[in-house]
C-alpha cells in the first residue's frame, strides 16, 4: 500500500511504479477531483444565471440600462482584486507545501483582504444601483444582473469565510494531511471563483458597450 | 519492473515540482491573465476596433484567460494524475455549452414566433 501524503520521498515512488499497478490514488488526487466535480456543478449553476441574463440584459423596461449604470473603472478595480487574490492564493499554496505557518498566514491575509476589497466595491455599487431605484426589481434585466452577480458575490463571501476557517485550522491543528487536502480545495475554489468573474466582467460589463 | 521514463516528465504545470518552478509557474500565468484582461478592457472602449467585431474579440480573450487559469492556476494538463480531470472538465463545458446557447436559442425562437401584445389585446375583443 503507497500512502503519499506523507510528502516527496513516497510521492516519487510513487510515480515510479506503473499506472496500473499504483493501487488507490493519493488522497490528494481523490479530494481535489471531487471537489472538482462540484466546481463544475457550480459552473453549471452559474451557467443558467449567464443564460438568463444573456436572454434578459435587453429587457429593460424603460428603466436604466447598463450604459447608464455600470462603471469600467469600478469593474476594472474589482477585476484586479480578484486576480491578484487568485495570485497570492497560489504563492500561499506554495508556503503550505514547505509547510511554512507565518507566510502562509501573511498569503492568506492579503488573499482575504483582496477579496474583502471586491465584496467592498461591489457592495458599494450595489447600493449606488438601489438608490438610484435601480433594485432587483425594478426590470428583468435588473432581477438577472443582481441574481447573476449576487450569487458570485456570495460565493466570494462563503470563500473568504472558508479562508479564515482553515487558518484557524492550520493554527490549532496544524499541517495535517487532512488540513492540506482542505487548503488545496480551497485553492481550487478560489480560481475557480475568478474564472467565473472572467465571464461576468466580459459578459456582463464589457457586452454593454459595444 | 522498468518505469516508464516519460510519465517524470508528464506533469501538470507546476503541480509537483519545486516551490521556484511554481512560483515561475504562477508569475507567468498571472502575466498571461493580466495582459488579457487590460486587453479586454481596451477592446471594449477603444474606438480603433471594427465595432461589430468586438463582442467577438472580448469572447476569444475571455475564452484564452480561461485556459490561462485553467493550466496555470488550477494546473489542469495532460499529465496521468489529470486526465479524469479533464474528462469532466470536458462533460462540463459540454453541459454549459447546452444550457447557454439553447436557452438563448429556445428563447430567441419565442421571442421570434409570439404574438405582439396589442394583437393580442385585438384578438381577446
Amino acid at each position: 500500500m503507497i500512502d503519499t501524503i506523507d510528502g516527496p520521498p513516497s510521492e516519487e515512488r510513487f510515480y515510479l511504479v506503473p499506472l496500473s499497478e499504483r493501487g488507490p490514488a493519493p488522497s490528494r488526487v481523490v479530494a481535489s477531483y471531487g471537489f472538482w466535480l462540484f466546481l463544475l456543478s457550480d459552473i453549471i449553476i452559474f451557467s443558467a444565471f449567464f443564460a438568463a441574463y444573456a436572454v434578459l440584459s435587453t429587457h429593460t423596461d424603460g428603466g436604466p440600462g447598463g450604459t447608464q449604470l455600470f462603471k469600467p473603472a469600478h469593474v476594472l478595480i474589482e477585476t484586479s482584486c480578484l486576480l491578484v487574490s487568485s495570485f497570492t492564493c497560489g504563492v500561499m499554496m506554495i508556503s503550505i507545501d514547505r509547510r511554512s505557518a507565518r507566510s502562509t498566514y501573511c498569503w492568506a491575509l492579503l488573499t482575504a483582504l483582496l477579496g474583502a476589497a471586491f465584496l467592498w466595491v461591489e457592495l458599494t455599487e450595489f447600493r449606488d444601483m438601489v438608490l438610484l431605484g435601480a433594485g432587483p426589481s425594478r426590470s428583468a434585466f435588473l432581477s438577472a444582473f443582481f441574481a447573476l452577480v449576487g450569487t458570485h458575490g456570495l460565493h466570494v463571501t462563503l470563500g473568504i469565510a472558508w479562508l479564515i476557517a482553515m487558518m484557524a485550522q492550520v493554527a490549532t491543528l496544524g499541517f495535517m494531511p487532512m488540513v492540506m487536502n482542505r487548503l488545496l480545495c480551497f485553492s481550487l475554489f478560489w480560481h475557480a471563483l475568478d474564472i467565473v468573474w472572467i465571464g461576468v466582467f466580459t459578459i456582463v460589463y464589457l457586452g454593454v458597450h459595444r | 519492473m522498468t518505469p516508464d521514463p516519460s510519465v517524470e516528465s508528464d506533469r501538470a504545470t507546476g503541480a509537483h515540482s519545486s516551490g521556484r518552478d511554481r512560483l515561475k509557474s504562477y508569475t507567468v500565468g498571472f502575466g498571461f491573465a493580466v495582459l488579457l484582461t487590460a486587453a479586454s478592457f481596451l477592446a471594449a472602449a477603444s474606438p480603433f476596433v471594427w465595432t461589430p467585431g468586438v463582442p467577438v474579440l472580448l469572447a476569444v480573450l475571455a475564452i484564452a484567460q480561461m485556459g490561462v487559469h485553467l493550466v496555470f492556476f488550477l494546473h489542469v494538463s495532460s499529465a496521468p494524475d489529470s486526465t479524469n480531470t479533464v474528462l469532466a472538465l470536458a462533460f462540463g463545458i459540454f453541459v454549459v455549452g447546452l444550457v447557454v446557447f439553447g436557452s438563448i436559442i429556445i428563447m430567441a425562437n419565442l421571442d421570434h414566433n409570439i404574438m405582439p401584445m396589442e394583437k393580442l389585446m385585438q384578438m381577446q375583443r
